[in-house]
């Protein structure tokens, strides 16, 4: 069995977010790491490799740095990995990057395709979905458990308040929660092993089936009008007031802070 | 000379750090308060492969160098000395001695089972009547037919009780050299549960209070006649040249403990507002930790040019020696002076921060106090 | 066909057990504004089996047309029927805007059929607008106007994007639960009902449900809470943190505590935050009856938004702080938690608004 796992490597915005002197965003200070939800993907991968055999590829688009993450990737198990970088592929929106990972997987073999349900530094999970239709296969999302039942998989698929145990016949896509699992810890072997192995890198050359009207900036159909960055909080308001006032000015910023 | 890491090397730092600040962390307080061997913890890092770091892939090790190992060692301890000197005492004092000198039937049959961490190591020399002196050694093992017969205890024996496989150190003869009568001291393998192999008390420490310290009492404990470890009479020199390897892990330790707490002082004295500002604004302070920082920096490179040194060289007793005895004396140090920088927080057990002075000490006894550690140096200047 | 030429606003009504759900009513109030500011009318697409009578409903909170597609293949949620569903409709009704809920069917519907019609789509907004792309006039480039500004934030929350979707259509946008405002029922109101039917052939994407099982409830973590309602010494007993549960039920988030609390058993351990505590850094920390002594607040300064309720004016929690109440926690709280149980009442099924809503 062959699983494409596609990982992306992030700044750690949920592990302690640091501010500049000015009260901006410190985004220099932020640990990269491997997003959590596909963390969780690749293991549920490993899993599968351990209890039926299977060749575990991992896959990113990024920049030459995303190199950390394939590495800890096969430290922690995966067998081969590959790198799609290049310059025409950055500023993507999730469109490009779809369209971008697809056509790097359609080089490959493929029985499963895994990724995060989202990333931490897009937040949108649009990424997982959007790759499954470029490919023209099914895709379930949301999965909290997966498991093989011969040429299919049967996956537990998460919604508010139940969930479905749901088949599809591969090949076919599912995006993974963090939920999903505990990762496993690299070893220091696999870490030396992960560093003697070596790196495929594809460009925009290696991508099959694509059109350069959908790659990178230029090809991603939702665009910035504008971007900033939270300030940190300086010393707020101090209100003395008596219980009705005190109840009426919290409802206030409790609604204008989305809060209810 | 080039002083920076390598990528895998970086790598495996974060990956004990990470391991040692989500499992370690969390249970050192506790596992010290209630002398409670960190069973669970060890049965985690079997599974990450932290048991069999310097290790040959063939024997079911991690095939990485001794400074991985010392560097797993290192992050463990900075949050749990506990934790560290049971990776330290089962990789030095037990798998080193067997891949060193064992035949290839011993390395086979122990080894794998050792790396892979389904069985725990420890290593028996000291006895009520020899720790400096580990001459004098009592403990007897005869040969009678097929087995080596043993009787005799040690003492303060690490991961005693709950480690599978001990080496032990045992008094085998005596033998005449350039006239005058000498013990011949020979190396074993003794499985636990073996007829006639024991436990004794269990000691009450001042600091490592996890770590499990046992007396070890043999009463007519037949092994098989293979179970010899090296050459009958070679036993001293095993066990000194193990010590070597075993001292670098304790530098190790000792370089942990002093860098845990000298990280934990940084932070509490950027926090800890008096007189209307943080006490890290006083240059009294800021001086403090200079120094403490000068030390703990000028100790690592010691215990990791030590370990380089196990790497390169057959004979390294002295880049142990001096790491050890120099580590130890920072880790002593460093934590002593963070404690006080914490001022009556430091005495308050929650704040974890004594617990690291009471640990550092042991690092200036064990495996060669450091007056041994000395004797090493200066036995190699005059020489 | 030209941009110009697609038009109206559409949003999916979506439904659960043949109940609608809540955002579709939300949904519905912000696709009022857009219409009425881009002049052309509200749609909203209901899609599922034995559904047709919840069209009325939908016409009470805004809607101005609803398509219906009613169908045993859309029983329950499956990707492939539901995309190639939506996916119909847009590809023959042309709307301006789609707008779906992100919840975990939205996000799941959105993204495969913005990439069935090749266009973009936008992740949990928190705001919609109609305006110019680009937002001020540049040399040389066409501004754009009538375009659906889409705000959300990124990067964990630490920043805020407005994004537009200029040369493709329809802009979508999924919209997170309780972020946009329902509009006040219409009793009677009706609206246009066609159906659609958007021919199911079951392929290879359609996947079997095998079973449906509902979740239990997970055990508390106080790290993973967006929410945390903590107490101090202040709170006075182990009983007195009934209110704060209260509190903490009436938001949907979870009840910690400071060490003093722990110490004097009134909560578990695991509850703490501080120094010697967890650290936490939700959306919003509740200090009620804390004194924000620094053991504590190394715990939670990180936290979104800080409120502070505390009789003492000179406590330093205050200094962390972003509102700070000085006042008797023990008036206060339980009368806070009524209010927002009765706003929370309010949004969808009730006529009335408080006069807390906007």
């Amino acid at each position: 069995m062959k699983i494409v796992v596609c990982i992306k490597q992030v700044p750690d915005t949920h592990g302690g977010v640091k501010f500049n002197p000015d009260g901006t965003l410190d985004r220099g200070a932020m640990l990269a790491i491997i997003n959590p939800d596909d963390k969780a993907g690749l293991e549920a991968a490993l899993r599968l490799k351990d209890e039926y055999g299977a060749e575990v590829t991992v896959l990113t688009m990024g920049l030459p740095k995303a190199d950390d993450v394939l590495r800890e990737a096969m430290a922690m198990g995966a067998d081969k990995s590959i790198l799609v970088t290049d310059r025409v592929l950055g500023g993507a929106d999730t469109w490009a990057t779809s369209t971008t990972l697809a056509g790097a997987i359609r080089n490959l073999e493929y029985d499963l395709i895994i990724t995060g349900r989202q990333a931490i530094d897009g937040d949108t999970a649009q990424v997982g979905p959007q790759i499954s239709e470029h490919l023209n296969i099914p895709v379930i999302s949301y999965a909290q458990d997966i498991k093989m039942d011969g040429d299919s998989v049967i996956v537990q698929r998460q919604f508010d308040d139940c969930y479905h145990v749901l088949r599809a016949k591969m090949p076919c896509l599912i995006t993974a929660l963090s939920e999903l699992n505990v990762p496993r810890y690299m070893t220091p072997g696999g870490i030396f092993d992960a560093y003697d192995t070596e790196v495929t890198v594809w460009g925009r050359a290696d991508l099959k089936d694509v059109d350069d009207a959908n790659l990178g900036l230029k090809g991603s159909p939702t665009k910035i009008a504008k971007a900033s960055d939270k300030v940190r909080n300086a010393k707020g308001d101090i209100q003395k007031l008596d219980t009705a006032g005190a109840v009426t000015y919290l409802m206030e910023k409790l609604t204008e802070k989305h809060i209810i | 000379m080039d002083f920076t890491l390598s990528n895998k090397h970086l790598m495996a730092q974060s990956l004990f750090r990470d391991f040692a600040e989500t499992e370690v962390k969390p249970l050192a307080q506790e596992i010290d308060e209630l002398e409670i061997f960190p069973e669970e913890t060890v049965k985690k890092m079997a599974k990450a492969g932290f048991l069999g770091i310097p290790v040959p892939k063939e024997y079911g090790g991690q095939g990485c160098d001794p400074l991985t190992y010392v560097m797993c060692v290192e992050e463990l301890s900075k949050v749990c000395g506990t934790t560290g000197v049971v990776v330290s005492a089962h990789t030095s004092l037990c798998i080193d001695p067997i891949l060193n000198y064992g035949t290839e039937e011993q390395k086979q049959k122990y080894i794998p089972q050792l790396a892979c961490g389904e069985w725990l190591g420890a290593f028996g020399l000291t006895e009520p009547g020899a720790g400096t002196d580990a001459q004098g050694q009592q403990t007897k093992a005869v040969l009678d037919g097929d087995s080596w017969v043993i009787n005799g205890s040690k003492c303060f024996i690490t991961n005693g009780k709950y480690a599978d496989v001990y080496i032990v150190i045992a008094v085998t003869g005596i033998v005449e050299k350039r006239g005058r009568k000498q013990k011949e001291i020979s190396a074993f393998i003794v499985e636990k549960g073996t007829p006639g192999f024991s436990f004794g008390t269990k000691e009450k420490k001042m600091g490592i209070r996890g770590s499990a310290t046992y007396e070890l009492i043999f009463t007519d404990c037949r092994i098989p006649k293979a179970n010899i470890l090296g050459r009958q009479g070679n036993g001293f020199s095993i066990a000194m040249h193990t010590l070597d390897g075993g001292r670098i892990g304790i530098a190790a330790q000792a370089l942990g403990i002093a860098g845990g707490a000298l990280e934990r002082t940084v932070a509490y004295t950027k926090e800890r507002v008096q007189f209307g500002r943080s006490i890290a604004q006083f240059q009294n302070t800021q001086f403090q930790l200079a120094d403490m920082a000068a030390e703990v920096e000028a100790a690592k490179l010691l215990v990791y040019k030590a370990a380089m040194a196990k790497t390169t060289q057959k004979v390294y007793s002295v880049e142990a020696a001096v790491a050890k005895l120099y580590a130890a004396q920072v880790a002593m140090n460093v934590t002593t002076k963070a404690v006080q920088l914490h001022g009556g927080y430091g005495y308050i057990r929650e704040y974890e921060i004594e617990r690291m002075m009471r640990d550092a000490k042991i690092t200036e006894i064990y495996e060669g106090t450091s007056e041994v550690q000395r004797m090493v140096i200066a036995g190699n200047l005059l020489k | 066909m030209a941009l110009e030429e697609y038009r109206g606003v559409y949003i999916f009504a979506q439904q659960t057990n043949n109940k609608l759900d809540n955002i579709a009513f939300e949904l519905l109030g912000k696709a009022k504004d857009l219409a009425t500011a881009l002049n052309t009318d509200v749609t909203a697409v209901l899609m599922g089996f034995g559904i047709k009578d919840l069209a009325d409903e939908l016409a009470a909170y805004g809607a101005d047309r609803v398509i219906v597609v009613d169908d045993s293949h859309l029983k329950e949620y499956r990707t492939e029927p539901y995309v190639h569903a939506l996916t119909g409709i847009i590809n023959r009704f042309k709307p301006e805007i789609v707008l779906v809920g992100a919840t975990s069917i939205g996000r799941d519907l959105g993204p495969c059929v913005s990439a069935r019609v090749s266009t973009g789509l936008t992740a949990d907004c928190t705001k919609l607008e109609i305006g110019d792309f680009p937002l001020n006039p540049v040399e040389g480039k066409e501004q754009k106007h009538n375009q659906l500004l889409m705000t959300r934030p990124a990067f964990g929350g630490n920043t805020i994007a407005t994004i537009a979707c200029p040369d493709n259509r329809p802009q979508m946008a999924t919209v997170r639960p309780g972020v946009m405002q329902a509009i006040a029922r219409i009793d009677g109101a009706k609206a246009v009902i066609e159906e659609f039917n958007p021919e199911f052939i079951p392929n290879h994407k359609y996947v079997d449900i095998l079973d449906i099982i509902k979740s239990a409830n997970d055990t508390t973590d106080i790290q993973q809470a967006k929410i945390l309602v903590s107490g101090g010494r202040g709170v006075g007993s182990a009983e007195n943190f009934r209110m704060l549960r209260d509190l903490a039920d009436a938001l949907g988030g979870e009840v910690s505590c400071s060490r003093a609390v722990v110490d004097s058993g009134w909560m578990p351990k695991d509850l703490q935050v501080g120094q010697t505590g967890k650290t936490v850094r939700p959306q919003v920390y509740f200090a009620i009856g804390i004194s924000g002594a620094i053991q504590h607040t190394a715990g939670m300064e990180e936290s979104d938004i800080i409120i502070a309720i505390n009789k003492d004016e000179t406590a330093p929690i205050f200094e962390v702080a972003t509102y700070g109440i000085v006042g008797d926690l023990n008036k206060i709280v339980p009368e806070l938690t009524k209010h927002i149980v009765w706003a929370h009442g309010e949004t969808a099924t009730s006529h009335k608004k408080t006069a807390f809503q906007k």
